[in-house]
């Protein structure tokens, strides 16, 4: 037991270092000159580019810099975005709460609605419908749904606020949006493993036992296709990351995608680098975790 | 088990293409020939702004209105069209011919190459889609070329995994042996022998991957990113609708309607294809 799990641990390490490199590397390989990147519109004498290349130690070697890099980033010190001039942990570290709070609220609605749909909809037709539903829903561009949520809930009906992050009532078209692709993904797995489940031979045995359709459903088919929806966390992950960048813009709400877009409209490569590798690392963290649960659950595979 | 094993007329294969795939293939064979011809035959200049007749609604002039310029709505989603498909259809190239490469030579090579290249596909499919887009335009600037190798880039890790594990099976299969004992030379052995026979799955791993780069493309050029105003681009225009949600929704809810119907028109057929490639049954 103790092996497999060191194993998957080493190997999310390793997949992060790399991603640190590969953010590094990119960042040596960005076209202009560091100094300018910094400097910004700021005034630009030969005094002040010295006093930059002294303050952020752009005269040492790259191998050296690297190394700071990693050891800085394993402490927590992320550097300093060129354009706000204050550390990037501070930059981020404050807008960490509204996104944070926006991707749960999300990622719950987005659960509970596919759980919904893959168990609720059964009979042929509504079942029909609510895949095309889950069709649309994984196709529509996020910022559409967005939009159309918004002209109809907060300019038409007047229900919710058009834009800000004040109280519940801000938060929910943005949840609802970033919520319903997670949905229509996650309800169309559920759905297949439901299908798959209920065909073993021990959905045959439950029901012979006498047990309604709906206790074999919610007691026994849906523990096994709750298995490959597990899988989708990081995948979920990646959809609520990519999904607060656009969503912020729409509603307008401060945030880690907020400062994200500023960031790389400015070509401010430290904060971008940041938020890259923070996503990089829960990114990892989740899958390892994930693959660990699956060790629990499934003990067939603590043997390999 | 039993019902399974019994159900009559599983073993025929079936050729019958359901309802939906026709429709979803004609709708994007549409929109295609639309992004081909589009431009030069049937719609107007995208960039002809008209002061007179600004925001208004669809009507026969203006089949998608117009937008806050006096812009026909409808020209600028046509030449759009071209604009956007062309990205995507570019970044899937990228990320196709990469990913092919890298995958191929990942799984012909000793162990140490293959973990090397392996861990760094990995790595990069350790960053968020949207994420490993944003940070490649922050080094390279906004623009459509950037906006293309980003997406192309991002894309890679779904080719190169499958094409690895394809290249996995094919190498240890009895032709190639054979082709080794009859003292085939490397490169022949690789691109008769192994190349054609990894390269199954791909064509249907691209189609969904068209869909996902058509989609990324809309996102971040929706945050500006893309190619610049006023060159008419989906996500584009879509974003510089939004201000004017309140009086005109068809300036932004039109375009964004054809992207929708371009990626559904996909997700269906790639589905259908994948399904089919699988021998899975379509239900």
């Amino acid at each position: 037991m103790i092996r497999p799990i060191l194993r998957r641990v080493g190997a999310g390490v390793l997949v992060l270092w790399a991603a640190a490199t590969a953010a590094y590397l990119a960042l040596l390989a960005a076209p202009g000159d560091t100094v300018d990147a910094i400097i910004g519109d700021g005034a630009d004498t030969p005094l002040i580019r010295a006093q930059i290349i002294q303050e952020w130690h752009l005269d040492r070697p790259a191998v050296v810099q690297y190394a700071d890099f990693l050891w800085r980033a394993v402490h927590g010190d992320l550097g300093r975005s060129y354009l706000l001039q204050r550390p990037v942990a501070e930059v981020i570290g404050g807008q960490l709460a509204p996104t944070l709070k926006l991707a749960a609220t999300a990622a719950g609605f987005g659960i509970l609605l596919a759980l919904v749909l893959a168990l609720v909809a059964r009979r042929p037709w509504v079942r029909r419908l609510s895949s095309t539903t889950e069709l649309v829903l994984v196709s529509t561009p996020p910022f559409l749904i967005g939009i159309v949520l918004l002209s109809v809930f907060s300019f038409r009906l007047g229900w919710f606020p058009v834009s800000g992050d004040r109280g519940a009532a801000a938060l929910v078209l943005p949840a609802i949006t970033m919520g319903l692709p997670i949905a229509g993904t996650l309800a169309q797995v559920l759905r297949d493993g439901l299908d798959r489940a209920l065909e073993e031979p021990f959905a045959v045995t439950a029901r012979s036992r006498g047990l309604r359709e709906r206790s074999v459903l919610v007691r026994h088919a849906l523990k096994h296709a709750l298995l490959p929806a597990v899988t989708m966390l990081g995948w979920s992950f990646g959809v609520l990351i990519g999904g607060t960048v656009i969503i912020e813009q729409v509603f307008g709400r401060p945030g880690l995608g907020q400062v994200t877009v500023q960031a790389v409209s400015s070509s401010d490569l430290p904060v971008v680098l940041a938020v890259v590798i923070l996503a990089a690392a829960v990114f990892v963290v989740i899958n390892t975790v994930t693959d660990l649960a699956y060790l629990l659950i499934d003990p067939r595979l603590r043997r390999s | 088990m039993t019902i399974a094993l019994t159900r009559p007329g599983t073993a025929r294969l079936n050729l019958r293409v359901p309802r939906p795939g026709v429709a979803a293939a004609t709708l994007f064979l549409a929109v295609a020939l639309t992004a081909a011809i589009g431009p030069s035959l049937f719609a107007g200049d995208p960039l002809a702004a008209d002061p007179l007749h600004v925001l208004e609604g669809p009507s026969g002039r203006h089949w998608f209105g117009t937008d806050q310029l006096g812009r026909d709505v409808f020209a600028r989603v046509v030449h759009g069209a071209r604009h956007s498909l062309s990205i995507g259809v570019a970044a899937t190239l990228i990320a196709v011919g990469s990913g092919i490469l890298i995958g191929l030579i990942a799984g012909l090579s000793h162990r140490i190459a293959d973990e090397a290249l392996s861990r760094s596909v990995d790595a990069l499919s350790a960053f968020p889609l949207v994420l490993l887009a944003l940070l490649f335009i922050a080094i390279a600037g906004p623009g459509t070329t950037s906006l293309i190798v980003a997406i192309g880039v991002a894309l890679i890790p779904h080719f190169a995994r499958v094409v690895r594990a394809q290249t996995f099976v094919v190498r240890r299969a009895a032709y190639v042996t054979h082709a080794v004992a009859f003292g085939a030379a490397r490169s022949r052995l690789v691109l008769r022998h192994v190349l054609p026979n990894v390269l199954g799955p791909v064509p249907v791993l691209a189609v969904i991957g068209l869909s996902e780069a058509i989609l990324l493309a809309a996102g971040l050029s929706f945050l500006g990113l893309g190619p610049q105003p006023p060159s008419p681009e989906w996500g584009a225009m879509i974003s510089e609708g939004r201000g004017y949600l309140h009086i005109a929704w068809w300036a932004s809810v039109l375009p964004g309607l054809v992207v929708t119907a371009t990626i559904i028109s996909l997700t269906v057929v790639g589905r259908f294809c994948q399904r089919r490639f699988e021998g899975r049954e379509i239900a």
